[in-house]
């Protein structure tokens, strides 16, 4: 048997839609994650313990079980404690944000603790109150050192956007594998699944570098 | 201005601050000099609570700014300080560091806060570099800026943490000119400092602190030609 791209070329379209359901996950995951990582980052450095031990708590459990189980108690287990089914697609943003938050707190909090402590210094000794602090002095200044952290976690996310198949959800993967059920040769689909991805996280690299060129460009 | 009575600070077990009592008065011109070690930055940074003092208080204009319930940051807006490693916001420029706590703590309007900003750069002579970002300008040129952002919330005392400490020799003078046009303004100032020159020639007061304790509080002239304990003669013997 040879690779036999004639039976996979019409199926190409099926499988490109599924790349709006991928990015759809992405971006909105990315884009919670990255809110809520940023609120755990900052109990995760605030001076009020239990802060401190729910954003930890958090972070261990979340990355200490597998996102696919998390994904699965999201889809099919909560529906059981809540007594309504949930959107697929939004049950896919609910786990892969709240997977990824974790990371992305970590992530912060060794931004903003990478920061000399002189600059919270000038900035309290000037007045600023706590959330301008934040949002204007320190949080530029971490998300400039780690920016190739996030650019990292966001392909990691991209990729693992793809466990959202077990719960049915037409992505690109799934896409993929319907089309190779349909001819029974699936070598084909997923190698165009591949490339999609491939393509996709080669992107972001290259935005990725771009937009740490442009932070770094006042150094 | 200030009046300190009592204060008194520890970290963890270590009494780096005993019992220390002083006023300073309005457009007083006061060098906190001492071996390092002695409490003298510490004795700075409690004047603005950077450090909370364990006892004794502080009165800044009438204001008992150690009370617990203080609003710390309404009390810091009137203190200026300047530090040993200048503490610019690197992400942002000359202008914008000058014109950010004015614009989001005292709530000018960015014009208001441009004018006043660029007639400040002009008296510490870095006008032309405004748009720069810091890591553009020398040591000197930083701490320029540093006091500079300092006077733009137009406080009512000014707090030097041996600001010419981290400077290359030849860059010292500059500051130390731009101090003292700032003295020359009647504005009240404590600079902890080893620059003995300059504390003799512009400070009104100098208070030698050793261990934690304000040993000697005199005329900069009496004190560096004829110091009266033997902790302050021998700090000026190593250091003269």
């Amino acid at each position: 048997m040879n690779l036999d791209f004639s039976a996979t070329i019409p199926q190409i379209p099926f499988i490109l839609e599924g790349l709006a359901i991928t990015l759809k996950i992405v971006v909105v995951s990315a884009i919670i994650g990255l809110i809520l990582g940023i609120v755990l980052s900052l109990c995760k450095i605030s001076t009020f313990r239990p802060f401190i031990w729910i954003a930890d708590f958090y972070t261990s459990v979340f990355r200490g079980t597998p996102l696919v189980l998390q994904l699965m108690i999201v889809y099919f287990g909560l529906p059981q404690l809540l007594g309504f089914q949930i959107d697929q697609f939004w049950a896919a943003v609910v786990a892969l944000s709240l997977n990824s938050a974790a990371y992305v707190s970590e992530i912060i909090r060794a931004g903003i603790n990478a920061i000399d402590k002189g600059q919270k210094e000038a900035a309290v000794a000037l007045g600023v109150p706590y959330g301008k602090m934040m949002k204007d002095l320190l949080l530029p200044q971490a998300f400039k050192n780690i920016s190739p952290a996030i650019v990292n976690e966001l392909i990691t996310l991209t990729k693992e956007s793809a466990i959202v198949t077990v719960i049915g959800l037409g992505d690109v993967m799934r896409r993929a594998y319907q089309a190779g059920a349909a001819t029974y040769n699936y070598l084909e689909p997923l190698i165009i699944a591949g490339l999609i991805y491939y393509v996709l996280v080669l992107i972001l690299t290259f935005i990725g570098k771009a937009v740490e060129r442009k932070l770094k460009s006042n150094d | 201005m200030i009046k300190v009575e009592k204060l008194s600070k520890s970290f963890g077990k270590h009494e780096v601050l005993k019992n220390i009592s002083t006023t300073i008065a309005e457009g007083e011109v006061v060098a906190v000099i001492g071996p390092s070690g002695s409490g003298k930055s510490t004795f700075l940074r409690c004047l603005n609570l950077l450090e909370k003092p364990n006892g004794g208080t502080i009165t800044i204009k009438d204001t008992e700014i150690t009370k617990p319930k203080t609003n710390t940051l309404k009390v810091r807006e009137n203190i200026g300080m300047v530090f040993q490693h200048f503490h610019l916001f690197p992400h942002k420029t000359v202008l914008e560091n000058i014109m950010y706590a004015p614009v989001n703590v005292k709530k000018e309007s960015k014009q208001a806060a441009q004018e006043k900003a660029e007639d400040l750069l002009r008296k510490v002579g870095l006008f032309e570099k405004r748009n720069d970002y810091p890591n553009r300008l020398s040591g000197g040129q930083k701490q320029r800026v540093a006091i500079a952002r300092a006077l733009a919330m137009n406080p009512d005392i000014m707090l030097f943490d041996e600001p010419t400490s981290a400077l290359d020799p030849e860059m010292v003078k500059e500051v130390l000119q731009v101090m003292k046009e700032l003295v020359e303004t009647g504005m009240t100032m404590v600079i902890v400092t080893h620059e003995m020159g300059f504390a003799k020639e512009v400070a009104d007061r100098v208070l030698f602190m050793d261990q934690g304790m304000i040993v000697e509080d005199g005329n900069p002239k009496e004190f560096f030609m004829s110091p009266k304990s033997k902790r302050a003669q021998d700090f000026l013997e190593k250091i003269l």
